[in-house]
């Protein structure tokens, strides 16, 4: 894979020669695992809490956990069956093990009864289909799994102007999205439809990658069929990270979303193309987000592709579907080349958020050479796509500077990984950041916590220093007049 | 010798020994120290726990910057802490010498056994961030979100009800 610096409007690189491994077949559907793990985990290290109990013998789409909150979205059972543990387990993405509901597929798959479908969505109020979208768990499906009815919810100071549905799949590897437009456009276009009707958008564009060709001509297809003047397809010319949510503003209006701010405040809602089907799914028949598409793909996987799959399935039955691994598999990684994680082994669940699994050998992975000093080249700024200087940020990190990190604006990272893909030293750039970023947002309330006990200190002082000096006022008051000059 | 060379010699004398006096205590050095004690005192962890043998988190910052204090004192600071002061004071870096407490103990905060509180509300003045809300003849309870875990209000109990329980959730203050 060779990394070069995108020039231009695109900000960025370009990856060329990375390889797309999954086989364009339909998305089938994963067998459903005789035992899956729902994982209550939230991407901000808080877990959803449980309202089954163990031995309590659940339906497909029945509520098993939620958010007392509000912090996140309602989980569902995937399979029908009984909860056999309610216990802790290894997580995608989380350093400490998370909370999780274990459930013995019973493989009737009976569906929960209270699972409706909307008749006419164009008849229901917008904060009627909010509540649906809530209720039906329904999250960001590019992956950082933010509820879906929080980012659509409407804000009468910031009105939105155009709705933004992101099939730019940037990263290499991931396929979940073109196959999802290639196959499924239809549904897709209903779901952004569904959204237009609540932020009360006029236009919608479909921003899809120039390499992905039967993506667009199926999306432009579906646009025809559906007749709907509000619906355009925009082509993006293939980038990494093109599809990063304000990078992608950025190519497509040439307005930035400002720094701490949301793209609502340049009249923008971006939302994924898969998003966009499972509000599909979820007003046409009444299920909510209980599978979603996932690529299998890597040279350490004996036939790649891209599968429908039951959230909570163990990723070990996940490479059972796909053949197996293949002898020299070396690394699975949750996520795509540039931005995955490591896993530690494969008996980890199918989250909201996992939308590729590589089981990579040595010939996908890049070799990285020892970190060198920075030579102040200056190739990671202009590689950043969020417009700022690494080689500060990562100065500032190694001091521990908070100050300087956030003056240099760590918080507008989105950790994509270009830096490092362009620095000549090898530094480890994004996971500094990475670690720098969270590290900041501990101190913040580390520092919090301080200013407020040193401020109760201080007070608790001077309020003893008071009473000490009433109390030796008042004995002197009581002593006699006559023994004072003693 | 002319009276002027004398006198302007004494003037010159003076003028030193005011310029000598003026640099040791200047009120610009005084808040360049009032500035370093504040800038210390940002990096201690607050606790107001004493096991650094000072009263509080500033009265330790306060020696530490005169000289008369290690940067190797606070525990519930930990190694970090002793190194980023030993960066700041420009001294030998050195970690937190276990004499003064563990450095490696796990945050916790004080829980009150409410059944066994009798209500003699000696803990309350104890608390260095007045942070059990009680009076005399009522039960005490911790406010948990403000609790340091400096473990000061232990010893002044008569009935042993307060036990030290580890941080289950480091919310945000209020």
């Amino acid at each position: 894979m060779e990394v070069t610096i995108a020039t231009g409007r695109q900000r960025g690189v370009r990856l060329i020669g990375a390889a797309q491994r999954s086989a364009a077949s339909a998305p089938s559907a994963a067998s459903a695992p005789p035992q899956l793990a729902l994982s209550l985990a939230l991407p901000d290290g808080s877990s959803l809490v449980p309202v089954v109990r163990i031995g309590e013998y659940v339906r497909l789409g029945q509520v098993v956990a939620w958010s007392p909150d509000c912090e996140g979205t309602p989980l569902h059972a995937s399979v029908s069956g009984q909860v056999s543990a309610i216990e802790l387990r290894d997580a995608i993405g989380m350093s400490a093990r998370m909370p999780a509901i274990v459930i013995d597929n019973d493989g009737r798959d009976e569906r929960d009864p209270g699972l409706i479908p909307v008749a006419d969505y164009t008849l229901r109020s917008a904060e009627e289909l909010l509540a649906r979208i809530e209720a039906g768990g329904i999250v960001g499906l590019g992956g950082a799994a933010f509820p879906t009815h929080l980012k659509l919810a409407p804000t009468p100071s910031t009105p939105v102007e155009t709705l933004v549905i992101n099939g730019v799949e940037c990263e290499p590897g991931i396929q979940c999205d073109d196959m999802l437009m290639r196959y499924r456009a239809e549904s897709m276009l209903f779901g952004a439809q569904v959204m237009l009707h609540i932020v009360g958008a006029g236009r919608c564009v479909i921003a899809i990658e120039a390499d992905k060709p039967e993506a667009i001509a199926a999306t432009r297809t579906a646009v025809k069929a559906a007749g709907d003047a509000r619906l355009s397809v925009a082509i993006v010319p293939t980038y990494y990270p093109a599809g990063g949510e304000r990078q992608l503003i950025e190519f497509l209006f040439g307005t930035q979303v400002p720094a701490g701010g949301l793209p609502r405040d340049v009249g923008v809602v971006c939302q994924n193309v898969g998003t966009a089907a499972a509000i599909a799914t979820l007003i046409r028949t009444g299920e909510p987000l209980v599978s979603r598409l996932v690529t299998v793909t890597g040279l350490g996987v004996a036939f790649p592709r891209t599968l429908e799959v039951r959230l909570g399935t163990p990723l070990s039955h996940l490479i059972e579907e796909c053949g197996g691994y293949t002898p020299d598999i070396t690394r699975l990684i949750a996520g795509g080349m540039m931005m995955g994680v490591a896993l530690p082994h494969d008996a980890l669940a199918v989250a909201k958020t996992t939308h590729c699994v590589i089981a990579a050998t040595a010939a996908d992975l890049v070799p990285r050479g020892p970190a060198m000093p920075c030579i102040r080249c200056g190739d990671c700024a202009e590689a950043c796509p969020s417009h700022l200087l690494p080689q500060e940020l990562y100065r500032h990190a190694v001091e521990e500077d908070d100050a300087g990190l956030a003056r240099f604006g760590i918080t507008d990272c989105i950790e994509c990984g270009c830096c490092d893909a362009v620095c000549p030293s090898q530094l480890p750039l994004v996971s500094v950041f990475g670690a720098a970023r969270r590290q900041l947002q501990v101190n913040t309330v580390t520092t919090e916590r301080r200013d407020l006990a040193r401020q109760r200190f201080n007070a608790h002082t001077q309020r003893l220093a008071v009473e000490q000096a009433e109390r030796q006022r008042r004995l002197k008051e009581r002593r006699p007049a006559g023994r004072k000059d003693e | 010798m002319p009276p002027v060379v004398l006198l302007s010699g004494a003037a010159f004398v003076l003028a030193l020994l005011g310029a000598w006096v003026m640099q040791r205590r200047s009120p610009g050095e005084q808040n360049d120290e009032q500035t370093l004690i504040d800038q210390v005192d940002a990096l201690l962890p607050q606790t107001q726990c004493g096991q650094c043998t000072f009263t509080g988190c500033r009265p330790y910052a306060t020696a530490m910057v005169r000289g008369e204090a290690d940067i190797n004192q606070c525990p519930p600071g930990g190694h970090a802490t002793a190194a980023r002061l030993a960066r700041l004071l420009e001294r030998p870096s050195k970690p937190v010498d276990p004499v003064f407490g563990d450095p490696l103990a796990p945050p916790l905060v004080a829980y009150i056994l409410e059944e066994l509180c009798i209500g003699c509300a000696r803990c309350l003045p104890a608390c260095p961030v007045d942070a059990i809300l009680g009076a005399a003849r009522f039960t005490h309870t911790v406010i948990a979100a403000d609790c340091t875990g400096c473990k000061l209000c232990i010893a002044p109990c008569p009935v042993d009800c307060i036990e030290m329980r580890p941080v289950v959730h480091l919310a945000a203050p209020h």
